[in-house]
């Protein structure tokens, strides 16, 4: 009897466990998801603030920097073009006329305001979003090289 | 010509593999048969040692008509990475894992110890399966030793980021580690095949799961403390798909390390054991999928073929196919446990691996979800750290809460109550940390938890070490030369644990960062310390050229000079930033430097991180690395003695 009940205290703690981690798994999938967008889906996909993906082809001539070190630079999708602001340093693989992914925010009317970009390690890379994204827009050149 | 006589190496090699499956399996009844199987599996290896040494020749000789060694070698690297190049690309890095399956499957073959006939040879039959399956995929899809026509007079050069000692060891780590999960699935195979999964069996599971944990434990590591180094992004995880793709892996087989302890001691959970050897290498074959595939959007790179990841795929899914099948039809065959009580040693190890496994099971989910939503048409979608934060974070934590206790009770029926006397100063510190990290933080719980839970792992660890030293009879040296080598282990660990925590949480909570425009001369103000550039300059190193800071940093414990440099190589397009750090007691101050600041009269973009504790983090992996491998020599030894 003694060793029944203890078993299902056992299961019931353990229940009570994953119960709660399924709790949380969802609810973090559901807050913490983050979308991709291409430039041109940016005003129609995404609300204002919301915190999205944006990736597409650095715009070649673009990149500038404020008097506070932030870049500032264009991405195209080909359609649209967006202006990026970053105040962090880019990756060092990061370069006109590359795929980029940033992630942040927008507002309507103002720059895009990224809080991580990324580029891969490769420079031969080009990233899965946003060859998908070019691939939509008729803009592909065929696969990147591996 | 050495590369036609290695493709030729690992072609003999996959034919006595599959040998070595066939007459391994066959093997059960006749000792003959098993001593060829052990000959045939031994020679394998060889021969697959052979073909590595082959590749490694033709890049230390840059023979750029081999199609690897053209992609991703060059004459003016340094030797070492003409080396560590045979295994930083993919085709050289699949022969790598062929080569770790076919020597333990060897190893394997060499150590019988006390496991019955049929159950031994069955692993070995297993394991040259693996190897097979892996050679195929290797010679057919990835061959490292395919030739060129017409040879390039040069070679591409490896990736600057990757010509780095940390990441020359890191894929070796890993692979040992992956590759080395491989072998308890062949045992948990094996157990399945014969219907009997006993202690003799749980003895030679452990040395095994306890190596590839070890190597998993010091492969992430060394590739978290590179990509701190070396990426200049400030930080050292970053729930990254190629990261989780090791994580998970290491969660697994965290769990069984533990598991098969209970099985061996106790005879108990031999089921979930083989469970758990099954999945740690299925999730170690599903890492080199979504590594190799490319289908989830990761910051590192790899090969994005998507021939090879369905390939992996195929390997996977018979793998997991057989394994799940046999474990479903032969498993409720199995033995019955012993039972145990609800506070006990055995009970603890069972909370263990119920924390690892719904842990490994959510980094699964939230890995795998982005690639579900878009199978599903609901768009590109990416999960990012903060989901893993908010779930892994509040599991590892209860785990640990339970932690300390596992030790302090013994098999069967513990004594609660005891090990709540014993770690009580343990707790009495922990909540002592929780209250003055609460009010020193303006009531942030979370990182205030996290701390406490680091120091109440530190702090049971210790006791724990402390009442096993009293145990001991005589002076005080003699009673800590006594201590048994598995009581060090465990408890550096352990401990190792408790400063892994305290470093991740405090590097988590308390970082900071500032972007700045600095010309020489000039200083900034940044986390306590004033950090000022004395001068910049071109140098010029064995295959770079690079542009190079020089700053001082002043803080009230006295100045230092740090060097951070841009730098440029020929053979790549892109710079590569190697971060100045320098490090004291309560952290690191990090310093990357960007680009010349257009227009700005002789100013650079310079990134300032101040990483609080971040070097416990690494302190505390290499504990656990440290234990891992003590915890191995015990058993090993133990093995040796005993035979």
């Amino acid at each position: 009897m003694r060793r029944r009940n203890q078993r299902l205290m056992m299961i019931g703690v353990a229940g009570a466990v994953l119960v709660l981690a399924a709790t949380l798994t969802f609810a973090g999938l559901r807050d913490s998801v983050v979308f991709f967008v291409a430039p041109s889906d940016l005003a129609e996909k995404a609300e204002a603030g919301q915190r999205v993906r944006l990736g597409g082809l650095v715009v070649e001539g673009t990149l500038r920097r404020e008097a506070d070190g932030a870049s500032l630079f264009d991405i195209t999708d080909g359609v649209t073009s967006v202006t990026v602001r970053y105040a962090g340093l880019l990756p060092d693989l990061f370069r006109e006329g590359q795929g980029v992914v940033a992630e942040g925010r927008w507002q309507p009317g103002q720059a895009f305001e990224a809080e991580r970009v990324l580029a891969k390690h490769d420079e031969t890379y080009m990233p899965r979003e946003v060859a998908e994204a070019l691939k939509q827009r008729g803009e592909w050149k065929g696969d990147p090289p591996s | 010509m050495i590369a036609e006589i290695g493709a030729f190496a690992a072609a003999l090699a996959l034919a006595l593999s599959l040998a070595q499956g066939v007459f391994g399996l066959a093997a059960s009844r006749r000792d003959s048969r098993a001593e060829a199987t052990a000959a045939i599996a031994q020679a394998a290896a060889a021969l697959c040692v052979l073909a590595f040494i082959c590749l490694i020749i033709v890049f230390v000789r840059s023979d750029f008509s081999v199609a690897p060694v053209a992609a991703n070698s060059h004459i003016d690297k340094p030797l070492i990475y003409k080396i560590a190049g045979a295994w930083g690309n993919h085709e050289g890095s699949m022969l790598l894992w062929c080569l770790v399956s076919a020597v333990f499957g060897g190893v394997l073959a060499s150590t019988r110890g006390s496991q019955s006939l049929g159950l031994w040879s069955r692993a070995v039959g297993v394991q040259g399966l693996v190897t097979a399956g892996a050679l195929i995929y290797t010679l057919f899809l990835s061959n490292p030793f395919a030739r060129l026509d017409p040879a390039p007079m040069q070679g591409s050069g490896l990736n600057p980021l990757l010509q780095d000692p940390a990441l020359a060891a890191h894929p070796p780590l890993l692979y040992l580690g992956y590759v080395g999960l491989s072998v308890p699935f062949s045992l948990a195979l094996a157990a399945l095949l014969e219907g009997k999964a006993d202690q003799a069996w749980a003895k030679a599971l452990r040395p095994w799961t306890l190596l590839a944990w070890t190597c998993l434990t010091l492969g992430i590591g060394l590739g978290s403390y590179w990509a701190y180094y070396e990426l200049g992004w400030g930080g050292w995880w970053f729930w990254d798909p190629v990261e989780n793709a090791s994580f998970m892996p290491w969660l697994v087989a965290c769990a069984l390390v533990h598991s098969a302890i209970v099985t061996e001691r106790r005879g108990s959970l031999a089921s979930w054991t083989i469970l758990l050897a099954i999945l740690g290498f299925g999730l170690a074959l599903l890492g080199t999928f979504l590594v190799r595939s490319g289908v989830l959007t990761s910051v590192h790179s790899f090969a994005v073929d998507p021939q090879r990841g369905i390939a992996v795929l195929v390997l996977l899914a018979i793998a997991m196919g057989a394994g799940f099948g046999l474990y479903a039809w032969r498993a409720p065959k199995l033995a019955q446990p012993s039972g145990f009580a609800a506070i006990s040693r055995e009970s603890m190890l069972v909370w263990n691996n119920f924390g690892l496994a719904v842990a490994a099971g959510v980094v699964l989910i939230g890995t795998l979800y982005p690639l579900l939503v878009e199978a599903l048409g609901g768009g590109l979608i990416s999960v990012g750290p903060p989901f893993f934060n908010m779930t892994v974070a509040p599991l590892l934590a209860a785990l640990f809460i339970v932690l300390p206790f596992g030790p302090m009770l013994t098999w069967r029926v513990g004594d609660m109550r005891q090990a709540l006397l014993r770690l009580a100063p343990a707790a009495a510190l922990a909540v002592l940390t929780l209250i003055i990290a609460l009010v020193t933080t303006h009531w942030r719980a979370a990182p205030a938890i996290g701390l406490a839970i680091g120091v109440w792992l530190i702090a049971g660890g210790l006791i724990y070490l402390w009442t096993r030293i009293r145990r001991g009879e005589g002076a005080a040296f003699a009673k800590i030369a006594v201590l048994p080598l598995a009581v060090w282990s465990m408890s550096i660990a352990h401990i190792g644990a408790g400063v892994l925590t305290l470093g991740a949480v405090a590097e988590t909570a308390f970082r900071s960062e500032q972007a700045v425009a600095l010309s020489p001369g000039e200083g900034v103000t940044f986390a306590g310390r004033r950090i000022t550039m004395i001068e910049i300059g071109e140098v010029e190193g064995p295959n770079y050229s690079a542009t190079r800071a020089n700053f001082r940093v002043d803080s009230a414990s006295g100045a230092g000079i740090v060097a951070a440099e841009r730098r440029f190589y020929p053979t790549s397009p892109m710079p590569t930033t190697e971060v100045g750090i320098l490090s004291s007691l309560d952290g690191d101050i990090y310093i990357a430097l960007g680009e010349a600041v257009r227009d700005g009269a002789g100013a650079w973009s310079v990134r300032l991180y101040h990483n609080p504790l971040v070097h416990l983090i690494f302190i505390g992996v290499s504990m656990m690395g440290v234990g891992g491998l003590l915890s191995f020599i015990a058993l090993t030894r133990r093995r040796r003695t005993a035979a």
